[in-house]
């Protein structure tokens, strides 16, 4: 038996996505949270717990266009032209985000709210585009032949702008955890204070989405109430009850790392259900990883270095996070 | 949009987007080796100056570096957002060497980054230099797979057609495709050629301002070395890049000359200047030096190339277009070859600090590198057209769904987007290398004691026209 190429390719790429919108989403979340907190310092320390990382963890992106067309090149260009005005938008965010990392401490006085509005707006703008690509994604997409058919706006309904404000709560609750983390004094605890009814929205979008999906598509509604099926994917929504539960009862006691083990775990469940939901599709409703895959010579030729490369890859971020470790303290310490 | 096709203004929204974009990997490639000497030879040397200049350049390098990140960005989804038949198409070759470019060079530059921008204190010497050289590694490995992309587009080879899309079916051929080898040292030496007039006009500068220091003078120094060496080797490589191209596109190069058709026997000219008609089909006001375009093109002195009109009407390129984007980009090849050889004879008579008009001269050329680049890309990629992969897709084939309407906005959102965001970045580097060298002296020295202030923002604050560090 050789290798099943579609199916190793989906799960690289899911991969790719998840670490994307894990080390993303906690930058993201904290351009997201920058409004809720005045001080010019602590919005300094904000910044600088992400600043070496940022970076690397956006290529994770870039990965996953890539790998997408390396893969399935049918995917990649329908996927992309459909949801051309949400993406435009979203590298537009990506794009104010990303430099006022750099714009903002070279700004002076006058400028630095700017770069601080520009910070907290793009990371607004990128986090809700993602949430309404990825609620129009669960929608599915009109495709004749190896093109997209819709209309220019077919991306915008309600469940894919809800899906796009659901992201911001995400996004913000891995922001939040980070700085948790990262952070001590006073800045944490406005952390900790926040968190609570972050965990709260994240779990009522949760619940709202995995209601609202089924009731729209048949397909998904058949693949999580019928059994034996039922019995086996009952834990994940049971699991994301509990990390829930967890998050509340570990935000009362001084806690530090724990909140943003939870936030990820409670991530990868949300992931996991949209996985199962959508599986094997790649173009949801009908296109499955089969229909779209590249010719075996593209994919197999991309996979040597994936597999090889990804593992050192992984190494030296890891290495890069060492370096940085610890918290970061407000003015002094790192200064 | 100003009656503009939905083509064309795919094609305008692309060349402007990926336009702004090359600016900052040509100065990112070329600081990134520059930074790699200088730490090499602080480490063998031990002078001071070495290190004062990494620390210097490589706060240019953050700002310009995050500037190429964002706008790269936008780059690996446009291919799908506005070309999808063609990603559909050629995905099966353009995507592989794309994510070969993810994962050998954008996470080894991203991962080696922090620690070489902020790590100088949390790491020793040797990793320290390590990290740098990886960055630099990084830049030189993406350009790589990138080139090989696009040569593939010009000079396709190695793949089938199969239920009309593209199968690879030898991927050494399609990576070494005819023209890969010429493109990638034509484009690394740009690069580095750039980023040596950039930092030379930035030294030169100084010294017009009077702040004669030996950091200042370094700059000046290594930068006009460079030249010296690596224009008049450009125009070697660029050489050998148009026989190459007269080989597999002979259509661009007969736009690119503006020559039309031959008379049996007669040899080329060299059209200096002219302008070509694509409906006249001739070239009005041509200025030309007899037997000179033989010489050149076929390195003999009665050689024919083929003209325009041996090729169908729609598959010729826009000559009036390349022709001049060719001649800019020549042009100032020639005048950087003057540059480098004014400076060496300036150092030999002891007067390459003090000469106020070769100064000027430096200063002015500061942009060269980059307009050619600019001019150079034109040249090649316009002079593909009417194809996007050379003589198996056509452009028109290529274009996704969208309405002119949705294309005109969004190259509105990139335009004034790109316009604010991208000038004040250009506007705080220019700030940055008008505050010299010596100013981040003080800097250089916390950063050797402490952790940096900003971990990915290692430059001295404050550079807004407000504070005005310019003022003398």
């Amino acid at each position: 038996m050789g290798v099943d190429l579609p199916v190793l390719w989906a799960l690289i790429i899911g991969f790719g996505l998840m670490m994307y919108v894990v080390m993303d989403g906690f930058d993201l979340g904290i351009g997201i949270l920058l409004p809720f907190v005045r001080s010019i310092e602590d919005r300094d320390t904000m910044v600088n717990t992400v600043a070496p990382v940022w970076d690397g963890n956006e290529t994770w992106l870039v990965l996953g266009g890539a790998s997408l067309l390396a893969a399935f090149p049918m995917a990649y260009a329908v996927l992309l032209s459909a949801l051309y005005i949400p993406l435009v938008l979203m590298l537009t965010g990506l794009i104010w985000r990303g430099v006022a990392f750099e714009f903002r401490f070279k700004a002076d006085a006058a400028h630095r709210p700017f770069w601080d509005k520009a910070f907290a707006w793009g990371s607004y703008v990128a986090t809700i585009a993602q949430g309404v690509s990825l609620g129009a994604f669960i929608n599915g997409f009109k495709v004749t032949g190896p093109s997209y058919q819709g209309g220019a706006f077919d991306w915008l309904t309600p469940f894919s702008l809800f899906t796009g404000i659901a992201l911001l709560a995400a996004y913000a609750l891995l922001g939040s955890t980070w700085l948790i983390l990262k952070t001590e004094g006073g800045l944490q605890r406005r952390m900790i204070a926040l968190t609570r009814p972050i965990t709260l929205t994240v779990l009522v979008s949760v619940g709202v989405v995995s209601v609202w999906t089924p009731l729209n598509h048949a397909g998904i509604a058949a693949r999580w109430f019928s059994f034996p099926d039922l019995f086996f994917l009952a834990p994940v929504p049971l699991l994301v009850l509990v990390a829930a539960w967890a998050m509340l009862r570990v935000l009362n006691r001084a806690p530090n790392a724990a909140p943003f083990c939870l936030a990820l775990l409670l991530l990868l469940l949300g992931y996991s259900g949209l996985a199962i939901s959508l599986w094997p599709n790649i173009i949801p409703p009908n296109i499955s990883i089969r229909a779209a895959a590249a010719p075996p010579q593209s994919m197999g030729f991309t996979l040597v270095g994936a597999l090889f490369i990804i593992p050192f890859i992984l190494g030296y971020t890891a290495w890069s996070y060492f370096v940085f470790r610890g918290k970061v303290k407000a003015g002094g310490g790192y200064h | 949009m100003f009656g503009l096709s939905a083509l064309e203004l795919a094609r305008i929204q692309f060349g402007f987007t990926v336009s702004f974009h090359i600016i900052f990997p040509a100065i990112t490639i070329g600081l990134a080796s520059y930074l790699v000497v200088l730490e090499g030879l602080w480490l063998w040397k031990k002078v001071a100056v070495f290190r004062d200049l990494y620390h210097f350049w490589s706060k240019i390098f953050a700002v310009n570096f995050a500037m190429g990140v964002v706008s790269g960005l936008v780059m690996a989804y446009e291919f799908g957002t506005n070309w999808s038949y063609f990603s559909a198409f050629a995905g099966g070759v353009t995507g592989p060497l794309l994510a070969y470019e993810v994962l050998t060079a954008f996470f080894l530059e991203a991962g080696f980054l922090g620690v070489a921008l902020f790590g100088w204190s949390k790491v020793g010497p040797t990793l320290h230099f390590f990290a740098t050289i990886m960055v630099a590694l990084g830049t030189l490995i993406s350009a790589t797979w990138i080139l090989a992309s696009n040569s593939w587009m010009q000079t396709p080879q190695g793949f089938e057609i199969i239920d009309g899309r593209v199968v690879p079916v030898d991927w050494l051929q399609v990576i070494f495709n005819p023209s890969f080898p010429y493109r990638l040292a034509h484009m690394v030496a740009a690069a580095y050629l750039a980023t040596a007039l950039f930092v030379g006009a930035s030294g030169a500068w100084h010294l017009l301002r009077r702040r004669d220091t030996l950091a200042v003078r370094t700059m000046l120094s290594m930068a006009t070395w460079m030249v010296l060496v690596v224009a008049p080797m450009q125009i070697l490589i660029g050489d050998q890049h148009g026989l190459n191209t007269l080989k597999h596109q002979p259509a661009k190069i007969a736009a690119i000359e503006g020559h039309w058709q031959n008379t049996p026997g007669e040899s080329v000219p060299l059209i200096l200047f002219g302008v070509p008609d694509m409906t006249a089909e001739t070239t009005r006001f041509a200025v030309s030096v007899p037997h000179l375009g033989s010489l050149i093109l076929t390195h003999s002195w009665d050689g024919q190339i083929p003209g325009l009109k041996a090729f169908a009407s729609e598959d010729r390129p826009n000559s009036t277009v390349v022709f001049w984007s060719f001649r800019i980009m020549v042009g100032l090849g020639m005048l950087m070859v003057l540059l480098g050889l004014w400076a060496g004879w300036a150092r030999l008579r002891h007067q390459l600090y003090r000469s106020r008009p070769l100064l000027r001269f430096a200063v002015l050329m500061g942009p060269a590198g980059l307009i050619a680049i600019l001019a150079g890309w034109f040249t090649t990629e316009v002079g593909r057209q009417p194809w996007v992969v050379y003589g198996v897709m056509r452009t028109s084939e290529a274009v996704s769904n969208h309405s002119p309407q949705v294309l005109s906005a969004t190259l509105a959102i990139f335009v004034l987007v790109y316009c604010t965001v991208f000038g004040t970045g250009i506007s705080y580097m220019i700030k940055l290398v008008a505050r010299g060298p010596d100013a981040s002296l003080g800097q250089a020295e916390e950063m050797l004691h402490r952790r940096p202030a900003r971990p990915l923002s290692a430059a001295p604050d404050h550079v807004d026209p407000a504070v005005d560090l310019v003022k003398e």
